[in-house]
C-alpha cells in the first residue's frame, strides 16, 4: 500500500503541515493498515490540523464530526427527514396507495439524512473522517462508534444494513478530559502528540509566515518554548504562536528584547486566561525573552 | 542504516522473538492480546526499516495511552538490545492491580482489622420504608438505615468500643450504598418525556393517513452526577477518618463516575483501591497509598496538586466535589483559597463536611476555614452517622 508514498512527512510539508517522525509514521501506518488513528495531546498541538493536511494530501474530502456531550446517533450517524416524510404521506394519499406502500416509500434511502459517519461510509473515494474531541462525547456514543469503526457498516432498522462503499481514513482526537474505553484504544493506532520542539516550531513559523524575519522567528520559537515550561493554566498552542508572531511582525517589533512594554501588550495573543496574564509579569517576560 | 529487524524477519525465530516482545510489554502492564502479536509482525515485515522506524511503527500499534507511549522506547531498548530496566509497572486506571501483600499490616495499625474491607454481610443497601410503598416505586423515600438508631446519633469520636466501632463502620458503608442506590433508582422512574420523538410519531401516524394523532415522547435519561471526594486523614481527623473512609468506600465503590483522594501532607488517589472487591488487596493498596497518614494536612497544596494533575479529567459540568475535613490546615490559607477558586471554576458544586461543625461551641474561625467559606455551596456537620445520611439530597441535585 503506497498511496501516500514512503516520504509522507515530506508530502505533508508540501501541504503546509510539519509533522515529526513519530506522527508521520503513525499516519503512514494508519493508511497502510486502514485502521483508525487516535491522536492524544494537549489542546493546540495541531491534532485537528493533521486531518486537514491529510485530506489535502490525499486530495479527498474531509468529513468532520465534532463531538460534544449529549451527541447521539441522530446527529452523528443518520436521521430520517421527517418534514419530507410528512409531505410524502400527504401526497401519496391522494394517489390512494396503501399504508404499506407508503411506508416502504418514506423509509427508503431518499428520505435518509446522512450525518457525518454515514456520509463518510457513503463516499466512492475514501474520505478522511475526523472525529474531533471524542472525549467530550458520552460513553454510550463511544460504543456506537466502536461498532462502526470495526465493521464499517451501519444498520438502520427500517432499511437494513448499509455497508461502506470505501473505507475512510479515520482520525480521532482527544484532549484527555475523560478516560477512553480500552476497547476503543485497542481498536485504534495510537499517537501522543507533543508540543513541537523549537526546530519544528521554527519551521512551521517560516512556512506559515514566509515574510517573517529569521532571527525574530527563532526568538519567538525559543520564547514560546520557555513559556510552556512555566506554570500556566493554559499553555499556548501552535496557533497562538503563529498569531503572536504575526502580531509582532505587524507591530514592527524586530527583536524581543527591544521594546518591553509593547512586547508585554502582545502577550494577549499567547495567554488566554486572566490568571496566566497576571502570572507572566514584565519581569517574567524579560527573563523568558533573555533565555 | 542499521537494519536489525528486517534480516531476521525471514527466519521463523523472529516471530517467536516478537511474541516474546509482546509478552514483555504485557508484563509491563500493556493491554495486549495475541492479535497484537500478528499485527506487530505485519507492521515491521516487508519494508527495509531502520531500527528507529521499526520502533515507531511498533509503538504506534502497541501503545494505547500516554503512559505506555512514553515508556515504550525504554521497554523496546530493554527487550531488543538488553539495555535499561526491564520490569516497570504502568498505573492503569480501572484495572486490577496486584501489590505486595506484606504491606497490608501497615494499614491495619491505623484502621483496625477489617477497616478497609467491605463489611461481610453488606451485600446490598438495606432500605426500610413505611407501609411497603417502596415496592410500588412511590415511596416518599425517607432513608432509614436498618439498625442501631442510637449509634447513628452518637458523635463518632465517642465510639470507642471495638464492636461498636465495627458496627458504625458497617453502618457508614451501608448508608453510602443506600444513597447511591436511591439516586440511581430515582433516575429510572423519570416522568414522561419532554421531547417529541418524531420517528415514532410519524410511524404511528401512517395508520391515520399521516395525521399525527398519537404523539410519541422521549426523554434523555438523566446522566448521573459525577462525584469527587477528598478525605482528610490528618492527625486531627483520626477519630473520624476510619468511619469516613468506609462512607467514602461505600459511595465510590458503587458510583460509576466517581473519584476519591486522600489528603494529608500530600494528595493520593485511592479510587482504584476503594473499588477493589478483594479486601486483602484493598488493604494492601491503601497501605501503600497512605504513607504519611495521621500527620499534618496541607489542604491547599493537595488541592493544587489535584488541579494540576487530575482536575481536567476528573471534573466536568456535572461534578460534585465533596471535602471531608476539619479545616485544620498547616499550609497557608491563601494557597487553599486559590486552589479552591480554581477547583470551583471546574466543578459546579462544592460540599464541605466538617465533623467539628456538629460540636456545640465550634465556630469555623480557623484561617483555613475562613478562606474556604466563600467557595463552599453546602457546609454541614459530619460528626454523626445521621449527619452523613443527611447528605443525600445534596448529592441528588446540582
Amino acid at each position: 500500500m503506497t498511496e501516500a508514498g514512503p516520504d509522507l512527512a515530506e508530502r505533508l510539508r508540501d501541504v503546509g503541515y510539519v509533522a515529526d517522525e513519530g506522527l508521520a509514521t503513525a499516519l503512514q501506518l494508519a493508511l497502510e493498515l486502514k485502521r483508525p488513528l487516535l491522536l492524544e495531546g494537549e489542546a493546540g498541538v495541531g491534532k485537528t490540523e493533521v486531518a486537514k493536511a491529510l485530506a489535502a494530501l490525499l486530495d479527498t474530502r474531509l468529513i468532520r464530526l465534532q463531538c460534544y456531550e449529549g451527541l447521539d446517533a441522530g446527529h452523528a450517524i443518520y436521521e430520517w427527514n421527517y418534514q419530507r416524510q410528512l409531505l410524502a404521506i400527504r401526497a401519496r394519499e391522494q394517489e390512494h396507495l396503501s399504508a404499506r406502500q407508503i411506508e416502504a416509500e418514506i423509509f427508503s434511502e431518499d428520505y435518509l439524512l446522512r450525518r457525518p459517519l454515514l456520509e463518510a461510509l457513503s463516499q466512492e473515494q475514501p474520505p478522511v473522517l475526523l472525529i474531533d474531541e471524542i472525549d467530550r462525547a458520552d460513553e454510550e456514543f463511544e460504543a456506537y462508534l466502536l461498532e462502526i469503526l470495526s465493521d464499517f457498516q451501519v444498520t438502520v432498522p427500517e432499511l437494513g444494513t448499509i455497508r461502506a462503499r470505501s473505507i475512510p481514513v479515520v482520525i480521532l482526537t482527544s484532549n484527555g478530559t475523560r478516560e477512553l474505553s480500552d476497547a476503543l484504544r485497542r481498536r485504534c493506532l495510537y499517537s501522543w502528540v507533543e508540543f513541537p520542539e523549537p526546530g519544528r516550531e521554527l519551521e512551521i513559523l517560516r512556512r506559515r509566515l514566509p515574510g517573517i524575519d529569521a532571527r525574530l522567528a527563532g526568538q519567538v520559537a525559543a520564547f514560546v518554548r520557555a513559556l510552556r515550561r512555566e506554570e500556566l493554566e493554559k499553555k499556548p498552542g501552535i496557533a497562538e504562536t503563529l498569531d503572536w508572531a504575526a502580531a509582532l511582525a505587524g507591530l514592527g517589533i524586530e527583536r524581543l528584547g527591544a521594546e518591553p512594554e509593547k512586547l508585554q501588550r502582545t502577550l494577549i495573543c499567547l495567554l488566554k486566561t486572566e490568571a496566566d496574564l497576571k502570572a507572566v509579569t514584565p519581569e517574567v517576560t524579560a527573563r523568558l525573552a533573555a533565555e | 542504516m542499521a537494519v536489525p529487524a528486517a534480516p531476521v524477519a525471514a527466519a521463523p525465530p523472529f516471530a517467536a522473538r516478537m511474541a516474546g516482545f509482546v509478552g514483555h510489554l504485557r508484563l509491563n502492564g500493556f493491554a495486549l492480546g495475541p492479535e497484537e502479536t500478528a499485527g506487530a509482525l505485519r507492521v515491521v515485515e516487508g519494508g527495509p526499516h531502520t531500527t528507529a522506524e521499526a520502533r515507531r511503527r511498533l509503538r504506534c500499534l502497541l501503545a494505547g495511552r500516554r503512559e505506555e507511549w512514553q515508556r515504550f522506547d525504554a521497554l523496546f531498548e530493554a527487550y531488543w538490545f538488553g539495555r535499561g530496566r526491564v520490569r516497570e509497572r504502568v498505573e492503569r486506571p480501572r484495572h486490577r492491580q496486584q501489590r505486595n501483600r506484606a504491606q497490608q499490616a501497615l494499614w491495619r495499625g491505623h484502621l483496625g482489622d477489617e477497616a478497609a474491607s467491605e463489611p461481610a454481610d453488606a451485600r446490598g443497601p438495606r432500605l426500610e420504608s413505611a407501609a411497603g410503598a417502596e415496592a410500588e416505586g412511590e415511596s416518599s423515600g425517607r432513608l432509614i438505615a436498618s439498625r442501631r438508631q442510637v449509634l447513628r446519633r452518637t458523635d463518632l469520636r465517642h465510639v470507642v468500643d471495638p464492636a461498636e466501632m465495627a458496627a458504625a463502620e458497617e453502618l457508614a458503608f451501608r448508608l453510602a450504598s443506600a444513597i447511591r442506590y436511591r439516586l440511581s433508582r430515582r433516575q429510572r422512574i423519570a416522568p414522561r418525556g419532554r421531547r417529541l420523538d418524531l420517528r415514532r410519531t410519524i410511524r404511528r401516524s401512517l395508520a391515520q393517513g399521516g395525521e399525527p394523532l398519537r404523539l410519541a415522547w422521549r426523554e434523555r435519561p438523566d446522566r448521573p452526577v459525577r462525584l469527587v471526594v477528598f478525605l482528610d486523614v490528618s492527625g486531627s481527623m483520626q477519630h473520624y477518618s476510619r468511619f469516613f473512609l468506609q462512607f467514602v468506600k461505600g459511595l465510590v465503590g458503587r458510583w460509576a463516575e466517581s473519584d476519591a483522594y486522600l489528603l494529608h501532607t500530600r494528595l493520593v488517589r485511592v479510587t482504584d483501591a476503594l473499588r477493589e472487591r478483594d479486601s486483602l488487596k484493598a488493604m494492601t493498596q491503601l497501605a501503600l497509598l497512605a504513607e504519611g497518614f495521621g500527620g499534618g494536612t496541607r489542604l491547599g497544596e493537595g488541592l493544587a496538586a489535584f488541579n494540576a494533575h487530575y482536575a481536567k479529567r476528573a471534573l466536568n459540568a456535572r461534578s460534585v466535589v465533596l471535602i471531608l475535613s476539619d479545616g485544620y490546615d498547616t499550609g497557608s490559607p491563601e494557597a487553599l483559597a486559590a486552589a479552591l477558586g480554581r477547583l470551583k471554576k471546574r466543578a459546579p458544586r462544592l460540599i464541605w463536611l466538617n465533623p467539628l461543625l456538629g460540636w456545640r461551641d465550634y465556630r469555623p474561625v480557623t484561617a483555613a476555614m475562613q478562606a474556604a467559606l466563600p467557595y463552599i455551596d453546602h457546609f454541614a456537620a459530619a460528626n454523626t452517622l445521621d449527619a452523613l445520611a443527611a447528605l443525600e439530597p445534596e448529592l441528588a441535585t446540582l
